[in-house]
């Protein structure tokens, strides 16, 4: 049975938490995700909004570590919390290596999924840092990618854990925001192919969902 | 599609989420939200009021107990699965954890929560009826233990009360149950299971005891305790030995019977019956060809 919706609420919260190493303190709705959090307060696009349900993975961030679908998770719930988005591991100029993995073997078409991928698969090598091809499907199974048939994504982590097994994670991991409002430079030109992909054109009206 | 409007409270104590129940509209208790969140957005759910249980504290631990060993409610599954008591006791538990969603939701999604949700796919639900999982909760009538054998009522509905909170389950150590899921779904990963056949034997006990349990294939996840008795009687000897094979085929025709499915997206009801058969037989086989007795 269907309980019925009270009253619209609009109490908001104020919650104090670190994104991609910078401090961060705003008021949040209750029924605001944190992926609406990062993409509509934060203007950190990367995370994608595809299915809304836990299926797809565009959505993956890291909370205190680990990777979560962030359409699944209110806001308010990442008080106090570590959260690390796409934008926080790397840019143009100093790409992750899962990020440049990824470009050499060709493992983004679109793009759309890319971050989620990204962000899923540095979940899975913080923990396993030498996994075989089984762990890496099964820990890539939530990611869904529609053009590339998955095989240039999975040489990609394959290549970038043995990279990241020889070089310390610090000389690249976790970057601090390189530029206003947490936004890596030179990502999300207007009109770029990431523009195309569904990031929001930073300073045009956002589009009707 | 965003979420409707609500307000979110989170609970420090048990007593706090019950007064806060009792206080407020249409409540929903909320741990990983895996279920919840997805119901809201299609309009099925629609709570005034989300009451955050993973702040209460002690939800969030395994420990050891002379019950048993106890998983509270706001454990997430990824913690249950690579936990080491949970994966050398419980390893039917482990096995069953693992196939929820993929890794990410399951650093979410509870064992509690997927329970509660009462879905007749529940992966969990076939672990916790062969272990002789309890559900422990409090409520406005006070505490209560309740067998998983008897918590699930229909789909999505449950022995639970109005307000009642599920704060832990607990595996009494009576054995080691070792078997395997048999899980046949659309795509192997993400996928809600289609039939889903959980066959398992106690190690060490003398003479061995044999466990059935089925999900997707009835309105609520089961246990099919003729097959067991069969199994336990005709197995006393030692699996694998004269006219086992055959014991096995009246067994797998047993759960057959005993099942009730629907034909929806996921298969016909025909072939979730044929497949209960064919995976029961399948998986006390495996179990047979494995041990040494």
């Amino acid at each position: 049975m269907v309980e019925r919706a009270y009253a619209r609420r609009t109490m908001s919260t104020t919650i104090s938490l670190r994104v991609n190493g910078q401090d961060e303190r705003h008021d949040v709705e209750p029924n605001q995700t944190l992926l609406a959090f990062l993409r509509d307060t934060l203007d950190l696009t990367g995370a994608k909004e595809g299915c809304n349900e836990g299926e797809c993975g565009a959505c993956m961030v890291l909370v205190d570590g680990r990777a979560v679908n962030s359409c699944l998770m209110l806001a308010v719930e990442a008080d106090g919390r570590e959260i690390i988005t796409i934008e926080g591991i790397g840019d143009a100029e100093h790409l992750h290596p899962l990020q440049a993995a990824f470009l050499k073997h060709t493992a983004v078409q679109c793009g759309f999924c890319t971050p989620g991928m990204i962000m899923t698969a540095i979940g899975l090598l913080a923990e396993n840092p030498d996994p075989d091809e089984a762990a890496v499907r099964e820990a890539m199974a939530g990611s869904l990618c529609r053009c590339t048939g998955y095989r240039q994504i999975l040489d990609a982590i394959h290549e970038a854990a043995g990279v990241m097994r020889v070089v310390p994670a610090v000389e690249f991991g976790m970057r601090g925001p390189a530029g206003p409002s947490g936004v890596a430079p030179g990502l999300m030109a207007p009109g770029s192919a990431e523009a195309a992909a569904g990031v929001k054109v930073l300073g045009l009206p956002e589009m009707a969902p | 599609m965003p979420l409707p409007h609500f307000e979110y409270v989170a609970a420090r104590t048990v007593g706090e989420a019950l007064d806060l129940w009792r206080e407020r509209p249409a409540c929903a208790y909320f741990a990983g939200g895996t279920d919840l969140l997805p119901q809201m957005r299609l309009g099925r759910r629609a709570p005034a009021t989300i009451i955050d249980i993973k702040g209460v504290g002690g939800l969030d631990r395994i420990r050891e107990t002379e019950a048993g060993l106890v998983i509270g409610a706001a454990v997430p599954l990824a913690v249950i699965e690579t936990d080491p008591v949970v994966r050398a006791d419980f390893p039917l538990l482990a096995e069953c954890a693992r196939v929820v969603g993929a890794r990410p939701l399951r650093n979410r999604a509870t064992l509690v929560g997927n329970i509660c949700n009462a879905s007749p796919a529940a992966d969990t639900a076939v672990a916790l009826l062969v272990l002789d999982g309890l559900v422990r909760t409090v409520g406005a009538d006070g505490a209560r233990e309740l067998p998983v054998n008897e918590f699930f009522t229909g789909p999505g509905r449950t022995l639970l009360r109005p307000g009642e909170l599920v704060t832990e389950v607990v595996l009494p150590r009576a054995a080691v149950w070792r078997g395997s899921y048999l899980r046949l779904s659309r795509r192997r990963g993400m996928d809600l299971a289609t039939v889903g056949v959980l066959v398992a034997c106690s190690n060490g006990a003398s003479p061995p005891r044999y466990r059935i349990a089925l999900s997707a294939v009835a309105p609520v996840p089961l246990r099919v305790r003729d097959a067991e008795a069969l199994l336990d009687a005709e197995g006393a000897g030692g699996a694998g030995g004269h006219g086992w094979a055959a014991t096995i085929g009246r067994a797998a025709e047993i759960a057959r019977a005993s099942c009730s499915p629907i034909t929806d997206m996921r298969g016909t009801a025909e072939y979730r019956r044929d497949m209960v058969g064919v995976l029961v037989a399948r998986g006390a086989a495996a179990l047979a060809q494995a041990w040494v007795w």
